[in-house]
């Protein structure tokens, strides 16, 4: 892909966001099929960054498939992850997600 | 390439003596009698007492597989297992067979003295055997993965993926499977079937095991996948699914179903009717193993977090999906698909770098599992229905 940091691999010509085969740091300013955009968070080895402007409600194509539509308005250049991309069939249960029902329960039980 | 001819017309990449236990109890006298010869003979078996048609079946389907010259098979006596019908299976394809019967041999020291002197016999016979030429089209090859992570899904799978489509465009065979891992990729799916009739039946098959594991009560997304990229179960399956590569899918088998002719395959492998013998394959060898009930001379395993297993019967090309875990464990890896991640390499390079080895193997190279001596072999209780008429169109 030219204009393209090299840390960013596209599966298939369809798709809306990049895998990362590398980490990218917050602040960064990275090549985006040739445009220059700032990375406001760190983004892992194996997630995702949106290739362009993604608005709420349509889907997230990766391996030219879609794999659950956007929660919010995604940025070019953001993260895509449960934050901003839900599911179309079930709902993600994430670790953190089940630590914070815990936590509330947790203090349900302490409440008089 | 070169293969052992078959009554069946097929031709095996491998020619060994299969050492099989028809229940738990004739397990150790079975093991006795391999191991001296654990590079030709293999063991595999079936532990339970009670008989299921599914593992009859699968029996069967092992005892005639290509790779397979002979088969010695070892019972306690008074187990259900109808070892009548499974030697007379054998011995129709044109193999030699022999039963040995624990409780009619004088006991363990007997039955194992008796089972490897058959042993040296047949694999004295089966290392003279002649070889006629093979053609590509002739191999079947199975993929799965396990022990997957975050990358799975984009190195490894895609470059099985591709060499999928190397494959079935040479005319060999090529099963994908994991339906439940298919979720979400339904249509997609679909959309690549050889008729709609079949792509209804590809569609069903998906959503029985929507429904199938959703009795069990387990989701398959783990919490952990989220921490290596891995967003939705439509994600996570998508990377699955980018091991079927992009060929026309050609029909839907069950275990044991051997298919017609070349293309790609999808296998169904969650059982039918209501949830009975617990989880559909409870490991991965579970899978590998109805991989070669259809008649898989090998199979291609990608793997995340480094599973090291091997399989009886056809050997496993295990495929690292990502450079740190090569790293680690590089005596088990016959491919680092990590390369995709470090720029050092393309889907397409690592995809024709999986089918060279593919070929390589077919003509007697052995696999780093092979060599390190895994015959991993797993065989659990099942219960299936016979596939439809529109799974296998003309």
């Amino acid at each position: 892909m030219p204009g393209t940091d090299p840390r960013l691999l596209l599966l298939s010509p369809l798709d809306n966001v990049f895998v990362l085969r590398g980490v990218v740091e917050a602040g960064e300013k990275i090549l985006l099929s040739g445009t220059e955009t700032r990375v406001e968070s760190r983004i892992g080895l194996g997630h995702k960054l949106a290739r362009v402007v993604i608005p709420k409600g349509s889907k997230v194509m990766k391996y030219g498939a879609p794999i659950g539509s956007a929660s919010q308005d995604i940025p070019m250049g953001a993260h895509v992850h449960t934050h901003n991309l839900i599911s179309d069939y079930t709902p993600t249960h994430t670790l953190e997600l089940a630590r914070d029902e815990f936590a509330e329960a947790s203090a349900e039980r302490a409440a008089p | 390439m070169k293969g052992y001819p078959r009554s069946d017309g097929r031709k095996g990449i491998r020619n060994i003596v299969s050492v099989v236990y028809l229940v738990e109890c004739a397990h150790h006298v079975a093991r006795e009698i391999s191991t001296p010869y654990r590079d030709v003979a293999h063991l595999i078996g079936f532990p339970g007492c009670f008989p299921n048609e599914y593992a009859q079946n699968m029996m069967e389907k092992l005892g005639t597989h290509p790779n397979v010259g002979a088969v010695l098979l070892v019972s306690l006596g008074c187990e259900s297992f109808n070892r009548y019908q499974l030697e007379s299976v054998i011995k129709a394809s044109g193999r030699p067979v022999k039963t040995i019967v624990i409780q009619q041999s004088g006991g363990t020291l007997s039955a194992v003295r008796a089972g490897q002197a058959w042993v040296a016999e047949q694999a004295a016979i089966l290392a003279n055997a002649s070889m006629v030429p093979m053609d590509i089209g002739e191999l079947t090859i199975g993929t799965v993965c396990g022990g997957s992570d975050g990358t799975s899904g984009i190195t490894g799978n895609p470059a099985v993926g591709r060499a999928f489509d190397q494959l079935v465009a040479a005319g060999a065979t090529c099963i994908f499977e994991e339906t439940g891992e298919l979720i979400g990729c339904e249509n997609i799916m679909a959309a690549r079937a050889k008729t709609p009739a079949l792509a209804e039946e590809l569609r069903a098959s998906v959503q029985k095991a929507e429904r199938y594991y959703a009795t069990l009560g387990f989701g398959s997304f783990a919490a952990g996948n989220a921490d290596g990229g891995l967003t939705t179960i439509e994600e996570k399956s998508m990377g699955a699914y980018a091991k079927s590569g992009l060929s026309q899918i050609s029909g839907l088998i069950k275990p044991g179903d051997i298919p017609p002719k070349g293309g790609l395959y999808l296998m169904d492998v969650v059982p039918d009717g209501e949830v009975r013998f617990g989880f559909p394959n409870i490991s991965d060898n579970a899978e590998i193993v109805e991989m070669m009930a259809s008649g898989a001379h090998m199979t291609l395993f990608v793997t995340g977090r480094g599973s090291v297993v091997g399989s009886a019967i056809s050997p496993v090309i295990k495929i690292a999906a990502n450079p740190h875990m090569y790293a680690r464990l590089s005596e088990d890896m016959d491919i680092n698909a990590g390369k995709i991640l470090e720029g050092s390499a393309s889907l397409d390079e690592v995809g024709t770098e999986i089918f060279e080895l593919v070929m390589a193997l077919a003509s007697g190279t052995q696999s780093k599992s092979e060599m390190l001596g895994h015959t991993e072999f797993i065989l659990t209780y099942k219960t299936f229905e016979p596939i439809g008429p529109a799974c296998l169109p003309a």
